[in-house]
């Protein structure tokens, strides 16, 4: 009989020292079982797809470091970059607008998210690329007078790269802005409330207390943000933007090899997004000064360390 | 003769339907300490943020060093400032928040900096020096480059001291600077605020504090429901106060 007053020392032998006892962490067979299992159905799949002839990777690996394609990287590249910071530098503005107490300002501000959040982005990229039908010529003057100061055909002005850029960097704003504006309502009033105090002005507030704090929420969704963006350029390819997705499918509809070419195209948007995550975990580390939380490993770090795990092993050395 | 330090006279200010100060007259002259009490809601919080024009005042007159702080006086019209005009008025009064409100991207030496450098435009290697004399006056000279989240909450709210007197203000305001502290951490801050007084500095303390007040004040006003009940020697209205409000609350709280 077990004697109820005193059950820990049914367990334990009464000799054990309580200094020399190991303690075993739980052993997590069906881990073991499943991850057998995934590695074989992944093993299975790969292997399919190598001895696929119709997936001819010859043509992958002509075309793969081709120069047309380098040509269409470098568009989607400058086209990523230019348009995320048209659309962060306008969309924390419209943010700032929609918090400021003007309702002239508010009310612009809600207008433009209203209007770029709320139609397709295949709609307005193609708006930007027919602009011209619309406007023969752009001009700035005074309306309804002959004074003008500026002329220019539209056509030439709105090259299918500005145009491509204009309707991902206007759209991108939109949701910036929203991103920003939560950003900015996350601080704590009593930051500016301590800025103001100290005599500083609201820009001045904005700029040095409010936004540094601001970017710690801001990053994570903007790098997903930019992440999207690298991959939406390929819409543009809809008005030959000379973009990658413009110039495979220029490829492919001459040789009609159209999955080999979608394979170097996913080769190379996937290897573009890898990078693009490592300056995002910088600039969380930057933003994240004066908060003490651990957990800054790299996302491979983390993953060589649940390997660890998963073996079971004790994991005795440190995380940072 | 000089203008007092702080002079309120019939200062009103409604939240919405209520009203939270009915008309509040007070003087603080120069190098005094005005300590203010009362229960939580009587609106002295309110009229510490309203000196500062943190909060708008909606009626009656306040000024500061003879100036007022968020209007500009027309005949017998108040005229609203903008935020940029209220914010040079602003460089002269000090304040030191319940929460310390440090800015937590920064250090203690950044956060001490950052006014003297970007407001009053003083060069940052004299900011710097300023600023470790100023820590090390609030006993933190070795903490200097510690981030907010590093120090303890009497540090942090030492550090805000400092961070306020940087901008060499001519008037300090306390929103019960010892509130959110561990018991044993409040003394450290009652001693920074008593040297500043001993110092001469012009101070106005919404506190619980009953002893500082009964110490170091000059004056006690005690408030409740947005009007003063009292106000004198803090010997005076601690120890034998003459309203009945002042005792009920006297009594609670010692």
């Amino acid at each position: 009989m077990i004697d109820a007053a005193s059950p820990a020392r049914t367990s334990l032998g009464d000799d054990a020292d309580a200094h020399s006892i190991e303690i075993v962490p739980v052993r997590h067979y069906a881990r073991w079982a499943a991850a057998v299992v995934s590695v074989a159905a992944l093993a299975g799949l790969i292997g399919s797809l190598a001895k696929n002839g119709n997936l001819h990777w010859d043509i992958v690996g002509t075309y793969l470091f081709a120069g047309l394609i380098f040509d269409g990287l470098a568009t989607t590249l400058w086209l990523t970059a230019a348009a995320m910071a048209l659309g962060l530098c306008l969309g924390t503005l419209i943010a700032v607008m929609r918090l400021s107490t003007n309702p002239v300002l508010y009310g612009l501000a809600t207008f433009f998210v209203w209007i770029f959040r709320g139609t397709p982005l295949l709609v307005q990229i193609i708006f930007w690329g027919y602009a011209a039908a619309l406007y023969k010529y752009v001009m700035i003057g005074i309306p309804f007078t002959h004074i003008t100061f500026f002329k220019a055909e539209t056509n030439s002005l709105l090259t299918p790269a500005i145009a491509a850029l204009l309707a991902l960097g206007l759209n991108e704003a939109a949701y910036a802005s929203e991103i920003v504006r939560a950003g900015i309502q996350s601080v704590d009033p009593g930051q500016a409330e301590a800025a103001h105090s100290l005599g500083m002005r609201p820009a001045l507030t904005m700029r040095r207390i409010v936004l540094p704090q601001a970017m710690r929420v801001i990053i994570p969704p903007m790098g997903n943000e930019t992440i999207n963006m690298l991959k939406m350029t390929a819409l543009v390819s809809i008005i030959s933007a000379h973009d990658l997705m413009s110039n495979i499918q220029d490829v492919y509809a001459q040789n009609y090899q159209i999955i080999p070419m979608l394979v170097v195209a996913s080769v190379w948007y996937l290897a573009l997004v890898t990078l693009l995550s490592i300056p995002q975990a910088w600039l969380e580390r930057r933003y994240g000064r004066g908060t003490a939380r651990a957990g800054n490993a790299s996302p491979l770090r983390r993953m060589l360390q649940g390997t660890a795990l998963l073996a079971g092993r004790k994991n005795k050395e440190g995380t940072r | 003769m000089t203008a007092p330090m702080v002079l309120a006279e019939g200062v009103r200010k409604r939240f919405g339907r209520l009203e939270v100060l009915k008309g509040i007259d007070l003087t603080v002259e120069r190098g005094q300490v005005c300590c203010l009490l009362g229960p939580s809601g009587s609106g002295k919080s309110t009229f510490l943020r309203c000196i500062n024009h943190l909060e708008k005042v909606d009626g009656g007159k306040l000024t500061v060093d003879g100036e007022l702080v968020g209007y500009r006086q027309q005949g017998s019209r108040l005229h609203e400032l903008r935020e940029r005009e209220v914010a040079e008025r602003r460089r002269d009064i000090g304040m030191v928040f319940q929460r310390f409100n440090l800015f937590p991207h920064m250090t203690a030496l950044e956060n001490v900096i950052e006014a003297p450098t970007k407001v009053a435009g003083v060069s940052r290697s004299e900011a710097r020096d300023q600023a470790r004399h100023l820590l090390q006056q609030v006993g933190l000279g070795d903490r200097a480059g510690h981030y907010p989240a590093q120090l303890s909450g009497g540090q942090q709210q030492r550090v805000a001291i400092a961070r306020a007197l940087a901008m060499k203000p001519k008037l300090m305001l306390f929103d019960e600077p010892t509130s959110a502290l561990d018991p044993e951490l409040v003394g450290d801050v009652l001693d920074v605020m008593r040297r500043l007084a001993a110092d001469g500095m012009t101070m106005v303390v919404v506190t619980h504090e009953i002893g500082f007040a009964r110490e170091v004040g000059d004056t006690a006003v005690f408030m409740d429901e947005g009007v003063v009940v009292e106000a004198g020697d803090p010997r005076q209205v601690l120890a034998e106060p003459e309203q009945e409000r002042t005792r009920a609350f006297l009594s609670k709280v010692l």
